[in-house]
């Protein structure tokens, strides 16, 4: 096996300080003691985390962000479930265009997707309620869900389904003692990337959210466009944090480039 | 499992049936409905009227200002799409060849942001460019690469430069991807028969993971195409693409239906472009499908 040459190294050093640098800066001007915007940061402070506390519109919109994301979440896998099993275990006409449809959703841009909920919502009377964003949002994160369930569906041996029949278990009792726990790694990766994806959402979500109902990425977002101060870097850090947090848990518990390749090939947003 | 058979249609058909009706009411009437709407009259005064013009239509294809903004948003993801290539094709590369707990590592590193908020990603690139005495000015002309300093905000260099960065994970997945299918005994074989690094690298890695390289390439265009997050904060309100065009139209001019009409022309481009070079690579590449 060829090892890398000193130029190699260089160039990747390189490339991982340009894939870190924006992320890095956030992080630390987070810390800064000052009331404005300044690199590098003369000393070390909490003082605009501590501030976040009294900016209830922050702290409310992470509360809609974490229910959001947990809520869509467990929705969009009572769809992908079963979804994932008829796509895992049936060869049956119209098969690929069902799974076409389903992985619509990472080919279609999100702005477009955005416009076409806020249209729809509208209309059919529930534009800037909850039930509207959780309903968007179900959609957007489904694929995430339906591909990882599948890949675990796929891969699972289905003699051990035949056993449990053969010894006397019923349809329910079969899938709640054999088949669930043989595909739960998937399921549960599922969920965490769906829960990123829901939470990270800003494109779609900007369209679909009120005063009320808006999400941490919108109100970012929102607050970027009048100014941008050491509270908006101290939002940032959190939010790079908690994702970080589920990131590593993923690539932990099922290895962060199968999660990705699973996602990867076609995907787009 | 083989043939279809009526049985299992019906039992995968009714497994995918709640699946298949979610997505039918929450996403292919409202697409229906928003192709309708970009048909539709809008007025200052009157608000949305469901008749059926062309007005809208021809308003995009008329003004110049669209067609601007148009050739912005493809210009923008095009060297945007160079750039991940030209720079994520060889980390991948690399990245392939380390050893150990170091892959892993790197892996995270590199495409862990692909997962993390995009706001706040370009939240930092917006504090590196500052303005003329930004990090990123700074850094440039202490290394001597530069004279005088380079405006990055509100520019489409500044817009270019961090939707590249917001793509780099998908073109090194797509290339590492690529890369994992490759026999490495074939690279072994080339330099035993005298060929050194580079040409085994120009002669037998890249003609193989080329298919790779342009699908990462189709997923980070047509991305960077309909981005909305990274043009709207770096791009300004001014600066503008079809994706933050469509946004000020539904939520500021409340033009709705021009509105519709600038995103459903994204999308047919982009389909248009995407279903396009998909059918070049596999004409060019027909015997590595087989």
């Amino acid at each position: 096996m060829s090892r890398n040459g000193p130029l190699a190294l260089i160039f990747h050093a390189l490339f991982v300080v340009f894939m870190l640098a924006p992320i890095v800066v956030v992080c630390w001007v987070a810390f800064t003691p000052e009331g404005f915007l300044s690199i590098p940061i003369t000393s070390f402070s909490l003082r605009w985390f501590r501030a976040l506390a009294n900016y209830p519109e922050f702290v409310h919109a992470f509360g809609v962000s974490l229910w959001l994301g947990a809520l869509s979440s467990c929705v969009a896998l009572l769809f992908a479930v079963p979804a994932a099993l008829a796509l895992s275990r049936y060869r049956f006409r119209g098969r690929d265009a069902l799974s076409a449809l389903f992985l619509s959703p990472l080919m279609i841009p999100h702005v477009v997707l955005g416009i076409a909920f806020l249209r729809f919502f509208t209309s059919v009377g529930i534009g800037g309620t909850f039930v509207a964003l959780v309903i968007a949002h179900v959609v957007v994160v489904f694929p995430f869900a339906l591909r990882l369930t599948l890949a675990s569906a796929t891969g699972m041996d289905r003699s051990v389904e035949m056993a449990a029949i053969s010894l006397g278990a019923d349809g329910w009792t079969m899938f709640r003692r054999v088949t669930l726990p043989a595909i739960l790694p998937g399921i549960v990766s599922g969920w965490m990337l769906a829960f990123i994806q829901s939470f990270d959402d800003l494109t779609m979500t900007v369209f679909l959210a009120t005063p009320g109902t808006e999400t941490l990425p919108v109100r970012m977002f929102l607050y970027i466009q009048d100014n941008i101060d050491p509270l908006v870097t101290s939002v940032s850090a959190s939010v790079i944090a908690v994702t970080m947090t589920v990131l590593i848990l993923l690539d932990r518990f099922y290895g962060l480039d199968r999660v990705l390749t699973a996602k990867g090939g076609d995907a787009g947003r | 499992m083989v043939a279809s058979n009526s049985s299992d249609t019906r039992a995968g058909l009714s497994l995918a049936l709640p699946a298949l009706m979610l997505f039918t009411g929450v996403v292919v009437i409202p697409l229906a409905m928003t192709v309708m709407l970009s048909f539709h009259d809008w007025g200052q005064y009157k608000g949305i009227e469901p008749v059926f013009i062309l007005k809208n239509w021809i308003e995009i294809f008329d003004d110049p200002y669209y067609a601007e903004m148009f050739w912005r948003t493809f210009r923008v993801a095009l060297l945007a799409t160079l750039i991940t290539a030209v720079f994520g094709v060889p980390e991948a590369y690399i990245l392939n060849r380390m050893q150990g707990p170091w892959k892993g590592l790197f892996l995270l590193v590199i495409i862990g942001p692909l997962l993390i908020s995009v706001v706040a990603r370009t939240l930092g690139w917006a504090l590196l460019f500052g303005g003329n005495n930004g990090l990123a000015n700074k850094l440039l002309m202490t290394l001597g690469l530069i004279n005088s300093p380079v405006r990055f905000m509100f520019t489409e260099t500044g817009m270019v430069i961090a939707l590249a960065h917001a793509m780099m994970p998908f073109m090194v997945l797509a290339v590492w991807t690529a890369l994992q299918r490759l026999d490495p005994q074939i690279e072994n074989a080339a330099l035993s028969l005298g060929a050194n690094s580079l040409t085994v690298v120009r002669r037998i890695v890249l003609p193989q993971i080329m298919p790779g390289v342009l699908s990462g390439a189709i997923i980070v265009f047509s991305l960077s195409a309909s981005a909305f997050a990274t043009p709207a904060i770096i791009g300004g309100r001014r600066l503008k693409v079809a994706a933050t065009l469509a946004y000020d139209e539904f939520l500021n001019t409340l033009n709705w239906p021009l509105g519709a009409a600038v995103a459903v022309l994204l999308l047919i481009a982009l389909v248009l472009i995407v279903v396009g070079s998909n059918a070049l690579i596999e004409r060019r590449y027909q015997e590595m499908f087989r």
